[in-house]
């Protein structure tokens, strides 16, 4: 069984009504996603897409047995919608919006310590099990069912991870995003696959900025034994001019750590196969599963 | 976003961090008056534009007397700086910031940024301040100290005292800064600030703690909210052609090579600049057509490009999972009409209909090569621009 959503899965979608929160919707649902409900408020009571609409979070779980959410909820009001799902105590809320302001993201990760609830995103492209269901924008037809674990912080390189290896065919494919504060990281969706007896590969896509793929490579040369797969990855931005971003202090805090070489370095000492470009990371996780 | 070193002051100020009093002008004859106002023997003279080092370059003056002040405005003003932070451009003058020179007994060193590790506030401090962070790092990495806060934490009082006593302060002195502390980090916060770095905190002879130059940038996705912060942008600042693109939605930032980009996602945007770096060529530009690749929004980001004269030629990289590829192809064929296009364009399209696509771009009569990989793409397009 995939990891994050499975055949046992009931998802909503907050921020159903909106001409997101609908396309994408839409898209899921063709995709034969068990979409249960959606949360609009002051909407609540009416159908849309054929399916219940209901004001609250807490409403649509007492309704429908909803343990996941899809939140395609505008930037300003996002931070509030997760946490909705939060107090909700759902097992797994998908973040799709794009642009939350940090400090929110920040107040999000200190009120979510201690719950039992798993957030991916913001601003990721969703999580994707093939043949099974999806939350977020991730293509259906590019993925195939299989057994490589697809975890990336870009949504577009996600999509060229599943192309390249539909060879092998993929279990689960998990966007993280790319936001500077965020919910599940490389170490969150290495453990996932890692456990997940239909997982058999990874692919690992990261880049520039932060530190996820060094603590990723860190937990990978911690695989001991029997509990081991391989894994392939490439870090995007090597290309990039330094520090155009943030300026100055920025590239002090973690001492260097966060450029794609270096990545590159900490992920290639942890045995993982890492591709030049992103043209060859199929080719790097047929070669992984030879090893 | 960017602020200037004198917009960033008057926000402290606010929050109770002691600036020197100072006053910004546009043009040399107004330094009379803000002399006169300040009434001190010795003033600094400091160029605004959004780059450091602007001391080893000119930018920054110390002057005695009224005359000296006019002179040096009259200078400054209009003066292209090229500072080591501003890379192969210069930056034109516009303001000069006029202000209070102090006694300084002790330069330190105080920042607070978003730490992407911990997801937190992370506050930098250094006893040696008054130099470039980067090689105090490097050097002497001992002197750095640093407080992490947990995410959604405050800097509290006792963080205050803390850092106060590990830059070596005492007394009244150590007392102040931490007001000054504790004032930074308010406004770092009320004002949804991605850093904050006050470079040199001084310490006076007379033992008054002054922020004596401050650089601050600012959470984007939070402009909406912070609306006196979003009106201060500086738009002389900025790449023209990062401005029309900011005002289509288009992720764009110019480069110094010479193959125009345009990518759907970040990700794509800087994977596509690695491999044309792995096949030997460099990017004009990174550019992701954030949001829904659209004809409308495609063709935007064409034209754009194709209006920068250091792109010797252009390579489109979309991979969409829901859109028609034939509908790109032809926003990019009328955009080229439209531009007359004679640079090479290479096209890789992915999505639906993209049998469509391609032979609306083979057979457009314009220079377009469609290919189906991304590396046939980089492979091409490098050596197009190398045989041109």
């Amino acid at each position: 069984m995939a990891v994050l959503i499975t055949k046992e899965s009931k998802i909503i979608c907050q921020g159903f009504t909106g001409s997101q929160g609908t396309f994408h919707s839409e898209r899921a649902i063709e995709y034969n996603t068990n979409i249960v409900g959606g949360v609009t408020p002051d909407k609540g009571g009416m159908k849309h897409l054929n399916i219940p609409v209901f004001n609250t979070v807490a409403e649509a779980k007492k309704k429908t047995g909803c343990n996941a959410s899809g939140v395609f909820v505008p930037p300003p009001f996002a931070a509030d919608a997760i946490l909705e799902g939060v107090e909700a105590e759902l097992d797994l809320i998908v973040c799709i919006t794009d642009g939350i302001p940090t400090s929110d993201m920040q107040r999000v990760r200190r009120e979510m310590k201690g719950s039992k609830t798993r957030l991916v995103g913001p601003n990721c492209p969703g999580v994707l099990t093939p043949g099974v269901g999806k939350i977020g924008i991730i293509p259906g037809h590019i993925c195939k069912p299989g057994r490589i674990g697809v975890v990336s912080r870009s949504g577009t390189l996600s999509y060229e991870a599943a192309v390249q290896t539909s060879s092998l065919g993929q279990s689960t494919i998990i966007g993280i995003g790319g936001d500077p504060v965020n919910g599940t990281n490389f170490v969150d969706a290495l453990e996932l696959f890692l456990k997940d007896d239909e997982t058999d590969g990874i692919v690992l896509i990261g880049e520039i900025g932060g530190t996820p793929e060094v603590e990723g490579a860190e937990f990978i040369k911690s695989w001991k034994g029997q509990f081991k797969k391989p894994v392939a990855g490439f870090v995007a931005g090597a290309a990039a001019p330094k520090g155009r971003k943030l300026g100055h202090a920025g590239a002090i805090v973690n001492s260097g750590a966060e450029t794609a070489d270096a990545k590159k370095e900490a992920l290639k000492s942890a045995g993982v196969i890492v591709a030049d470009t992103i043209t060859t990371i199929g080719e790097a996780m047929i070669k992984a599963m030879e090893i | 976003m960017d602020i200037h070193e004198y917009q960033a002051k008057q926000l402290l100020a606010k929050f109770g961090v002691n600036i020197p009093a100072g006053e910004i002008i546009y043009q040399p004859h107004e330094a009379v008056t803000v002399t006169s106002w300040l009434n001190e023997e010795e003033v600094m003279v400091k160029a605004q534009v959004h780059a450091g080092g602007r001391g080893k370059s000119g930018g920054i003056k110390k002057c005695t007397g009224q005359e000296e002040v006019v002179e040096t405005v009259e200078k400054m003003i209009g003066m292209k700086l090229k500072t080591p932070q501003t890379g192969d451009k210069q930056k034109t003058v516009t303001r000069v910031y006029i202000e209070k020179a102090h006694n300084i007994q002790t330069e330190l060193y105080f920042c607070v940024l978003v730490d992407r590790e911990t997801g937190g506030n992370t506050i930098i401090t250094s006893k040696k301040g008054g130099m470039d962070i980067e090689k105090v790092a490097e050097n002497d990495p001992d002197s750095i100290f640093k407080v992490k806060l947990s995410p959604g934490n405050k800097l509290l009082n006792h963080h205050a005292r803390t850092i106060s006593y590990e830059l070596g302060l005492k007394g009244a002195v150590a007392k102040k800064a931490q007001k000054n502390l504790i004032g930074i980090y308010n406004a770092f916060e009320k004002l949804d600030a991605a850093m904050i770095e006050i470079n040199p905190l001084a310490v006076t002879k007379e033992g008054e703690v002054v922020a004596l130059d401050c650089k601050a940038s600012f959470d984007d996705n939070a402009l909406y909210r912070q609306r006196q912060i979003a009106d201060m942008k500086d738009e002389n600042e900025y790449d023209p052609l990062e401005l029309e693109a900011a005002r289509h939605d288009l992720n764009y930032v110019k480069l110094d090579g010479n193959i125009g980009l345009m990518v759907n996602g970040a990700g794509l945007s800087m994977a596509t600049m690695d491999i044309i770096k792995f096949y030997g060529g460099e990017a004009a530009n990174f550019m992701d057509v954030a949001g829904a690749a659209t004809p409308q929004r495609v063709a935007a980001a064409f034209k754009l490009i194709y209006r920068d004269s250091d792109v010797k030629g252009i390579l489109i990289n979309i991979f969409g999972g829901m859109m028609r590829c034939n509908d790109i192809a032809q926003g990019l064929v009328d955009a080229s009409k439209e531009v007359g296009l004679d640079k090479p364009l290479v096209v890789r399209l992915e999505g639906t209909n993209v049998e469509m696509g391609m032979d609306i771009l083979k057979n457009s009569g314009f220079p377009i090569t469609p290919v189906p990989t991304m590396e046939q793409a980089a492979k091409e397009i490098v050596e197009l621009v190398k045989k041109n």
